[in-house]
């Protein structure tokens, strides 16, 4: 076992860092010019080549990149002289339009999207896999096909649909958020309350979407698994059919969701664009996309795409190992 | 003194979209502690369907079924098709059990042997863990796996074919049932391993005197290890007798060639194998008459079209040997002279 994760992780770090290499080289070829944007039409080439040395931008790709990991580990200083500023490690650059050290922005955009993610994922992981249970259990009748209809409405929404539906006639509407404190942060460990106003639309926009396909999913496994020889057998043994539906089928037809659960989770993490977008959330998404459509700072970009593979990348880690414990058959030497 | 199980009458058929399938009809026959029944016939015959029956293990919802399946058990006589179905369920894995065909997929894939084992126990006996687990390695032992103690750890995949047969007789017998149900236990194994596994069948069921209902399309398997003898077709019983008499006499023109189409190895070279011709009859809206007329070679010798008329019924033959057959006697014995 400890072979094993070893090699995964290694394996990791491999992965991670092509990664970031090619996210340094796409935006290499890029024909845009991060340093023409950081003054108006009106620059002189001087002060555009000026700023292009404070960016670190006048040295070869390789060297960036260089310069960008050594910040990584240790820390890393811009401009010169009067106009210094110095990032702490782990620095991911320094977004010259935000005036800021990207590793803040980061840490002030990473709890809310967490926060997000988290939510949603519990309650749509709640909400799927036993509407999925049932509804296999009642197979063709009426349980089920009112999921079925659950199933239809969540798939055929998109978030930005629902998303704007749940904010204008439920949540506007009745009173539940002040248009004025909408998104806005607060810490669950000082105002859990708070917290959870912020959060329970958007969760519940992102968990719509979501549970839909997992009920779908989870009830054609319940299905496929109550066939199995072995489920027979465990009836045949003269279980009860709570305990085999429990122990027995569940634990077979859960297995694949915590693979798809996951990397899903993990996407989100990443930042969800629309919900934080609708919602007025501060996350990563909302940071990502500023920077990509407004500003142009190359260094976010760089963050967010990064650190959107890193949580892929990990997630899968341990998806994989959960998995070898579920399943003793993936128990390799 | 009754038997330990008597069928009587037992019919099952399932509603479908195409019709009612009648799987199992007019099934009637007893099995006591100590004696092995073979059910023999092709697939589709209704041999599982019968044994799922006396189980308890079809969807009442799904399966008609009527008659009656009684276990004189020392507690008093309880029929399992009528007996409430909480009733059959705590009457599983103790008063009877069962072993499948494809031992592969009857394990559960997520568990150890020992969970599985120590599951089916604890299910009847107070006990923690670790006394299921003990008992989980006393009957591995007893079932020949070596190393039971290390080997009750592992799980279903780390086990060959006929080791994981031998783990579901394990699961099977570790709450001493006095009817096991194996329905094909030997089908899916190599041939080295058929005969361990029916000798190790026949060693428990000396060991727990258990009633025993092997369901088979193996008639080697039948001449090796049964008392008695069920040959079915098309959801009936056919012939049911003494083994050795329906062996040697057999009173039913399926079971004649049945027994025809036994390679045999002083047989001469290049000559082909016997088989019986034609198709089982769809068990949807079943013809009248014999059910086995269109493949019956002697169907013509009957007077007057009574195969396709007249159903025939299970009469006695000879003592302790039954047959659904309209040919006389003498017709029989030439036709088994063909053999």
């Amino acid at each position: 076992m400890l072979k094993y994760l070893v090699k995964r992780i290694s394996a990791t770090l491999v992965v991670l860092t092509l990664i970031s290499m090619s996210v340094f080289l796409i935006f290499d070829v890029l024909p845009m010019d991060p340093a023409r944007l950081t003054c108006g039409k009106t620059c002189s080439p001087a002060v555009v080549e000026a700023n292009r040395h404070r960016l670190g931008l006048d040295v070869p790709v390789q060297v960036q990149y260089g310069r960008w990991v050594k910040g990584l580990v240790a820390g890393r200083s811009y401009g010169e002289g009067q106009a210094q500023f110095t990032c702490p490690a782990p620095a991911f650059g320094y977004s010259f339009n935000r005036h800021e050290c990207v590793t803040d922005l980061l840490k002030t955009a990473f709890p809310v999207t967490l926060s997000l993610a988290l939510g949603a994922f519990f309650l749509w992981l709640f909400v799927g896999v036993s509407l999925g249970v049932v509804a296999a259990r009642y197979k063709n009748r009426w349980p089920d096909r009112a999921s079925n209809v659950f199933v239809l409405v969540g798939t055929s929404l998109p978030t930005f649909i629902s998303g704007i539906l749940i904010l204008l006639f439920v949540a506007l509407k009745f009173g539940f958020i002040n248009p004025i404190d909408l998104g806005k942060w607060v810490s669950p460990f000082e105002n859990p309350i708070g917290w959870l106003n912020t959060f329970i639309f958007p969760w519940i926009t992102l968990a719509l979407a979501y549970a839909a396909t997992y009920t779908r999913f989870t009830r054609s496994n319940v299905i496929e698994t109550s066939s199995e020889d072995y489920i027979r057998t465990a009836r045949a043994k003269g279980l009860s059919e709570k305990v085999i539906l429990r122990k027995h089928t569940l634990r077979a037809a859960l297995a694949p969701i915590v693979t798809i659960a996951g990397l899903d989770f993990a996407g989100l993490l990443g930042g969800a664009i629309i919900t934080e977008g609708i919602f007025n959330l501060p996350g990563l998404g909302r940071l990502s996309i500023r920077a990509v459509l407004n500003d142009y700072d190359l260094p976010v970009i760089v963050a967010t795409t990064m650190l959107a593979a890193t949580f892929l990348v990990i997630m899968n880690l341990l998806v994989d190992i959960l998995y070898a414990y579920i399943d003793p058959r993936v128990r390799v030497a | 003194m009754s038997a330990f199980l008597e069928v009587n009458n037992l019919n099952v058929s399932f509603p479908t979209e195409d019709g009612l399938v009648q799987a199992s009809n007019e099934i009637s026959f007893t099995v006591d502690r100590g004696e092995t029944l073979a059910v023999v016939g092709e697939s589709g015959s209704g041999k599982s369907v019968t044994s799922l029956a006396i189980m308890g293990l079809h969807n009442r919802k799904s399966a008609n079924i009527s008659g009656s399946a009684v276990l004189n058990l020392a507690s008093g006589p309880v029929d399992v098709i009528s007996a409430n179905e909480e009733v059959v369920r705590r009457m599983r894995g103790k008063e009877m059990a069962m072993i499948f065909q494809d031992p592969m997929s009857a394990l559960h894939p997520y568990y150890s042997i020992g969970d599985q084992l120590s599951e089916a126990w604890r299910l009847y006996n107070d006990g923690n863990k670790k006394a299921g687990f003990k008992r989980a390695t006393e009957m591995l032992e007893l079932v020949g796996i070596p190393d039971a103690s290390k080997r009750v750890l592992e799980f279903p995949h780390q086990f060959s074919g006929g080791m994981r047969q031998r783990v579901m007789i394990a699961m099977a017998l570790i709450n001493n049932p006095a009817l096991l149900i194996a329905d094909e236990p030997t089908t899916a194994l190599d041939v080295t391993v058929q005969s361990q596994i029916l000798q190790l069948l026949k060693d428990m069921q000396k060991e727990f005197n258990m009633a025993v209902i092997l369901i088979t399309h193996d008639l080697g398997v039948v001449a090796e290890v049964a008392d008695r003898v069920n040959v079915m077709y098309a959801g009936k019983i056919v012939e049911q007798g003494n083994a050795d008499s329906i062996y040697y006499r057999p009173d039913h023109p399926y079971t004649i060639g049945l027994l025809n189409s036994i390679p045999r190895v002083d047989q001469l070279e290049g000559k082909r194998l016997i088989a019986i011709p034609g198709q089982p009859p769809s068990l949807i809206n079943l013809p009248k008459g014999c059910s086995f007329r269109s493949r019956c070679s002697f169907a013509d010798q009957v007077a007057e079209k009574l195969c396709a008329t007249v159903a025939p019924t299970l009469d006695n033959k000879e003592s302790d040997h039954f047959s659904r057959c309209h040919l006389t006697e003498k017709q029989l014995v030439a036709a088994r002279g063909g053999k």
